[in-house]
């Protein structure tokens, strides 16, 4: 009976004590867990890969895409080294950045839904997104020629494009500014990689941190009124400036005439008077007397 | 009578000679160091036969193979990116150890084998007795704790941690710290608790014993009459208290002679160092393993050994 007690007790004492040692474990490990579940924002996964949440539950951290890519550019994060979660694949673009190859050999041998295997056209992958982050090193901001990330992109055009504008510190120049459009951006990362700075200006963010996201409920207008194909509400009443007899504004140059007499649509910005907007308020007045 | 820790293996050498006793150690240390170096042929040497690591991989560039630990976290953690092929490649291992079972995975594929094997060669070595008691069950604790896991983080969170996966990752595409995981196992099994690891803990080791614990391919002990309790097997078997079902205890309750459970890791180490030759590999089928007293039967035998244990 004694000896029954005494084992009884040691039993659960064994028991008590691997169930501590097994939620201590767990717990450690489930912390442990949410902290990698962030992936840092200069790793990208490669082309297909699952939103970030769903790909840390459907990757086996086997490494095929890593083999299978021809430029050996993906990695799998290693313990301690790599903020990633361990095993998991990605790449750095300012190292090494993803060629979009045409047949994409990454995808198809993955042996889990982990790169999504519906993904054929490598145009239509979102890595994440190009973003010219910083327009006070880029020198194209400066007026200097570079356009490097702009001719390096394998969809020069569409996903970074020039924009031109004047250049206001030599008054004469144009600065040919890179633009990436989030609709065409695969966020390869070529651009990155390319960028002629110590530290890349132009640089890959995860999209979650790159794009900003409307007010559901909000609605623009003009584009509503375009796919309704007229004015959805009472339209507004003109609106009336109190302007001097025979003086009007104009809503497309942004200037006031005397009626009848248009002000010329390109007018030099030099022959602007000087004292700004009253000046050519006051000079409206001055020529309708 | 039993045999002295220091004499450990001197009747088996003088018996069948070096290769004789050491056939299956050697066997699936040529196993083990060569599924990793087809792992690394394709890197290296351009020759692709597995790509790849254990979690998952593709033999040939054709047949897929998936890790059932993996694969039972994928479910857990919601399932999100199982494809047909993930169910195939569980499927094609899973059988596999189904047939050649029980742990066949754990002695002949898994590279911390090598890791614990050595840990017990250095605590016999060094005479290293005291052990903590860890309840053989902890494992599929470990196990539940693995699942559970999974399905609260929504993540593989084991793989995380998981030696077996980061060594082998780590031996064929980069490390990282993950040699303070396979250390930290090394000093666990060595300082505090015999066969502690692959023996208690590992929830794999569990999960291949529940595969393998119907399968065909299994140690044998038809010779089991030849015995003289010289308790060489006990010392070397990681899985120690499986063995008495198998050898005379199992033939008076007229259990079929072979090791049946499921936790054997088919390593052969039993055959190698019994002198006897009591212990072969071969076949059990359904039918003899229904013919013996009902399964509970050879649990009842493992348990009596459990508590004549000291
Ligand atoms: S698309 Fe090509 S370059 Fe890019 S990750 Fe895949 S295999 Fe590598
Ligand atoms: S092939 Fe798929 S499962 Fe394997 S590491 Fe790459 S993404 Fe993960
Ligand atoms: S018990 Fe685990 S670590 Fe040990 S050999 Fe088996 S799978 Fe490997
Ligand atoms: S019974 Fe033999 S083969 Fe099975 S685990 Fe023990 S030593 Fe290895």
């Amino acid at each position: 009976m004694a000896a029954k007690t005494v084992n009884r007790r040691r039993f659960l004492t064994t028991m008590a004590r691997t169930a501590c040692g097994v939620s201590l474990f767990a717990l450690g490990l489930g912390f442990y867990a949410r902290g990698s579940k962030a992936l840092p924002p200069e790793y990208i996964r490669p082309p297909g890969a699952l939103e970030e949440e769903k790909f840390l539950s459907a990757c086996t951290r086997c490494g095929i895409c890593v083999r299978d890519c021809p430029y050996d550019i993906l990695k799998l994060a290693e313990l301690g080294r790599d903020n990633a979660a361990t095993g998991t694949p990605y790449f750095h673009a300012r190292s090494g950045a993803c060629e979009m190859c045409e047949d994409i050999p990454c995808i198809p041998n993955c042996p889990t839904g982990a790169l999504d295997h519906s993904l054929t056209d490598i145009n239509k992958a979102r890595m994440g997104l190009a973003v010219v982050i910083d327009q006070e090193n880029c020198i194209a901001f400066q007026g200097l020629r570079c356009e490097v990330c702009y001719n390096v992109c394998p969809l020069r055009g569409k996903a970074l494009s020039l924009d031109y504008q004047p250049n206001k510190r030599s008054g004469r120049h144009a600065l040919f500014i890179p633009v990436v459009h989030s609709d065409a951006c695969t966020g390869c990362g070529l651009c990155e990689r390319a960028c002629i700075l110590e530290r890349e200006a132009i640089k890959v963010l995860p999209i979650r941190l790159a794009k900003g996201e409307l007010g559901h409920h909000y609605r623009f207008g003009w584009k509503e009124k375009a796919k309704h194909g007229g004015a959805l509400v009472t339209p507004d009443k003109e609106h009336h400036f109190n302007l001097p007899k025979g003086v009007e504004y104009d809503y497309s140059t942004g200037r006031i005439y005397v009626k009848n007499k248009p002000a010329a649509p390109n007018a030099p910005q030099a022959a602007k008077p000087k004292g700004g907007a009253a000046s050519i308020l006051n000079r409206g007045i001055q020529e309708a007397k | 009578m039993a045999t002295p820790l220091e004499e450990l293996g001197h009747d088996a050498l003088a018996q069948k000679g070096w290769l004789g006793a050491y056939k299956w150690l050697i066997a699936r240390r040529i196993a083990q160091v060569a599924i990793i170096g087809l792992f690394l042929l394709g890197p290296l040497g351009g020759v692709w036969i597995l790509k790849g690591n254990l979690s998952s991989s593709l033999l040939l560039d054709t047949v897929p193979m998936v890790e059932p630990i993996t694969f039972l976290q994928m479910l857990a953690a919601g399932a999100a990116g199982i494809t047909t092929t993930t169910i195939i490649g569980v499927l094609i291992v899973a059988v596999f150890y189904a047939l050649v079972g029980g742990r066949a995975y754990c002695a002949w594929v898994c590279p911390v084998n090598m890791v614990t094997d050595a840990a017990a060669w250095l605590r016999r070595k060094l005479g290293i007795k005291s052990t903590s008691k860890i309840p053989d069950w902890a494992r599929w604790w470990m196990l539940g704790a693995v699942i559970v896991l999974a399905m609260a983080t929504g993540s593989l969170a084991y793989e995380l941690v998981n030696p077996v996966s980061m060594t082998h990752r780590g031996l064929i595409y980069g490390m990282g710290a993950g040699w303070a995981v396979i250390v930290a196992v090394f000093a666990y099994d060595l300082l505090i608790a015999k066969h502690g690891w692959c023996g208690h803990l590992c929830p794999m080791g569990a999960l291949y014993s529940a595969i393998g614990s119907y399968s065909v391919v299994r140690m044998r002990s038809d010779n089991r009459a030849a015995c003289d309790d010289c308790m060489e097997c006990f010392e070397v078997c990681p899985e120690p208290r499986i063995l008495p079902a198998a050898l005379k205890q199992g033939q008076k309750q007229g259990l079929p002679p072979a090791v049946l459970s499921g936790l054997c890791t088919n390593c052969g180490r039993c055959a190698d160092i019994c002198s006897k030759d009591v212990f072969a590999f071969g076949l059990v089928l359904p039918r003899e393993r229904m013919a013996g007293p009902s399964r509970e039967g050879a649990g009842r035998a493992e348990d009596e050994t459990l508590k004549q244990a000291p």
